[in-house]
């Protein structure tokens, strides 16, 4: 077997999971953008340009999306940051698989039942009562934009705290002593070695957690109450209420490529950002 | 059951067919069931034992997929259907009748039975997704013991397609303590109130139909219009309308029930188990109008188990069965041998069957708004206003 044969060979799994998974369903789903709806919903073949005209019917679900899933990225990395630093730098290692593991735990119940639970905390019998002990009466969390913040935040911080607990835990804890030893005080210790040593981390977290929020639907369906509408909650009604197929798909479309747009700027920043520092590799 | 060496005869029929299907041993099988030690006992009190399954009415499968609606059968039901056929009865449950067909439409749902409501059933036909019935195999269904104004609906040119399950109404749901004690029965005042005193406190249903139908009865249009004028004048209200409400959601009942919400759109079924657990909470239909609708048992064409299908709509059909649905699930029934069997104070609960000349002034929904993209499009552009 030559080498080439052998790379072929190698590659050959994932080309196929590529194309099967991937390649063919996100071509299906270009066709159909050119397509227009059935009588009774679903799609019949055609070649328009009207289902993008209709674009700016949902302007309002992009603007929403690209609203809330930046803040919650932000919101994400704010909250997650501090904890994957406690973890990775001043936990004992004794108990830092301990609380790792208590960092997935919530993963292991469905995130339907946990934002479930979230109404609970957050209705009117929940967190606002507590307040309302307090003399802060009348507080409303639920189906309201932070409620769903709330929510987006508590589902994705695993995903935050994991990829900068890596970076930092690769971090040789004697830089942060020579610092100190050449006399940085410790804000300035973090500002100057830890931080621009996590950034790595740092990308891969805001990368993972922007991308998944940008087709969110269900935190914002449950913890929203409908109110709150994304890109993905759109995309589910084109679908599964008006059956509207073609439009669904150039929606789909649509978000594609304002995801590409995004994320491609995102990455230039990042490499920018890097590209003074040789020892910082990203993704 | 406190008796270790018990086993029920549902918990034994979940180990044989556990069994034959390999997923446990013969010992682990024979040990649970204490059948290693009883054999002969067992082949007395089951005749039809036999290691190919030849149980009572097992030829059907072991298995019916059921598609339905929430809080809509008497879970004990599927258990008597059980022991008594050996399949099990797998329940997925739906927010819309555009979902459903959604579901059918993309093709392989994998459903045996479902449970489509009047407006639909046309478009199911017309689009080939419905199998007509044979009634051979429904014994326990007879045309006559249906009143007509909720059967009529499965029946397409003269051919039975869905037999009736329950009807009900769509109408108001308020919680009177914070209207001096006094229901809400009217649609106008279900939207004036919301963006006056009731604001933050209402929620409408994340449905064209009975959300734009509610819009539409405010201006005393029909529930049912595809017209663009009054499409328009319902849209700006519901626009206006939006910022008041505390949530456009169709699971309605955990809010009512927690005091965050008063007053929602609201079906028969849930307007009388929330009134029958928190009695402040009154149903009301709305003086102008509002919908009337009855769901039914229906197989959809291709289903997987047909002869398990059969099987469970005419169990469903069995009156007694049927009135332990109603009282388990609260929405009526057009089955005068059904109503027999059911206590009085169901049969005279306002919630549940209103005076006659109130259903006069409802609509059944119409097949033209499930398919009219007009009003699809009006309640996106709602929701993400």
């Amino acid at each position: 077997m030559t080498e080439r044969e052998r790379n072929w060979l190698l590659v050959a799994p994932a080309g196929a999971w590529l194309l099967v998974m991937l390649v063919l369903p996100l071509s299906v789903v270009l066709i159909f953008s050119f397509g227009e709806r059935a009588p009774a919903g679903g799609w019949v073949p055609a070649f328009t340009l009207e289902q993008y005209a209709n674009l700016p019917a949902r302007l309002t679900a992009f603007q929403n999306t690209l609203t809330l899933a930046p803040l919650g990225t932000l919101a994400a990395l704010i909250i997650a940051y501090p904890l994957a630093y406690q973890l990775a730098v001043r936990t004992d290692p004794k108990w830092k698989t301990i609380l790792l593991v208590l960092v997935i735990v919530p993963f292991w119940t469905s995130i339907l039942i946990r934002s479930y639970a979230w109404i609970f905390i957050l209705g009117g019998q929940g967190l606002p009562a507590l307040l309302g002990v307090f003399g802060f009466e009348g507080v409303r969390l639920i189906y309201t934009p932070f409620a769903v913040t709330v929510g987006i935040v508590y589902g994705y911080l695993p995903l935050m705290v994991f990829p900068i607990y890596v970076a930092l835990d690769r971090l040789d804890k004697r830089l942060l002593e020579a610092s100190s030893d050449l006399g940085a005080r410790p804000l300035t210790t973090f500002l100057r070695v830890t931080l621009p040593m996590s950034i790595s981390g740092i990308a891969t977290g805001c990368m993972l957690v922007f991308i998944l929020l940008m087709g969110e639907f269900l935190i914002p369906a449950l913890l929203g109450g409908g109110k709150v509408f994304f890109v993905g909650n759109a995309l589910v009604d084109l679908f599964l209420q008006s059956r509207n197929w073609a439009f669904g798909s150039a929606v789909a479309v649509m978000l594609i490529l304002v995801m590409l747009v995004t994320v491609t700027i995102y990455m230039r920043l990042i490499a920018r950002l890097s590209a003074t520092r040789e020892d910082v590799s990203i993704m | 059951m406190k008796d270790r060496s018990y086993i029920s005869k549902r918990k034994f029929m979940e180990e044989l067919r556990r069994y034959e299907k390999g997923s446990v041993t013969r010992r682990h099988f024979l040990g649970v069931t204490g059948l290693g030690t009883a054999t002969a006992v067992m082949a007395g009190a089951f005749p039809g034992l036999r290691p190919s399954s030849a149980l009572a009415g097992s030829h059907i499968g072991d298995r019916v997929v059921l598609a339905t609606w929430p809080n809509y059968h008497d879970p004990e039901n599927f258990e008597i259907f059980t022991d008594q056929t050996g399949a099990f009865t797998q329940v997925n449950v739906f927010g819309s009748n555009e979902e459903m067909l959604a579901k059918l439409q993309a093709g392989g749902s994998g459903w045996d039975v479902y449970v489509p409501t009047n407006y639909t059933i046309t478009t199911y036909v017309e689009e080939d997704l419905i199998e007509p019935l044979d009634l051979s195999k429904l014994p326990n269904y007879d045309p006559d013991a249906f009143d007509p104004r909720f059967a009529d609906a499965g029946i397409v040119d003269g051919v039975v397609y869905a037999v009736p399950k329950n009807w009900g109404t769509t109408g108001i749901a308020s919680n009177t303590s914070h209207n001096g004690g006094a229901a809400i029965d009217s649609w106008k005042d279900f939207f004036d109130r919301t963006m006056d005193d009731f604001s933050g406190r209402t929620m409408v249903h994340d449905y064209q139909l009975t959300t734009i139908g509610a819009a539409l009865n405010y201006h005393g249009y029909s529930f049912n219009s595809v017209d663009e004028a009054e499409l328009a004048d319902a849209e700006k209200l519901l626009i206006n309308v939006k910022p008041h409400l505390f949530a456009i959601t169709s699971d309605y009942q955990p809010a009512m029930r927690s005091g965050d919400a008063w007053l929602t759109i609201c079906w028969t079924g849930d307007g009388k188990q929330l009134n029958t657990d928190i009695p402040e909470i009154a149903f009301a239909l709305g003086k102008e109008g509002g919908e009337l609708w009855s769901d039914y048992y229906a197989i959809p064409k291709g289903a997987p188990h047909m002869e398990a299908a059969y099987a469970l709509i005419n169990f469903m059909l069995d009156p007694e069965v049927n009135a332990r649905e109603v009282l388990a699930h609260g929405y009526p029934v057009a089955d005068s041998r059904t109503n027999a069997l059911l206590p009085e104070e169901i049969l005279n609960d306002p919630i549940l069957y209103p005076a006659a000349e109130r259903l006069d002034a409802l609509e059944f929904g119409a097949a033209a708004t499930l398919t009219d993209p007009n009003r699809a499009e009006l309640l996106a552009r709602f929701k993400s206003a």
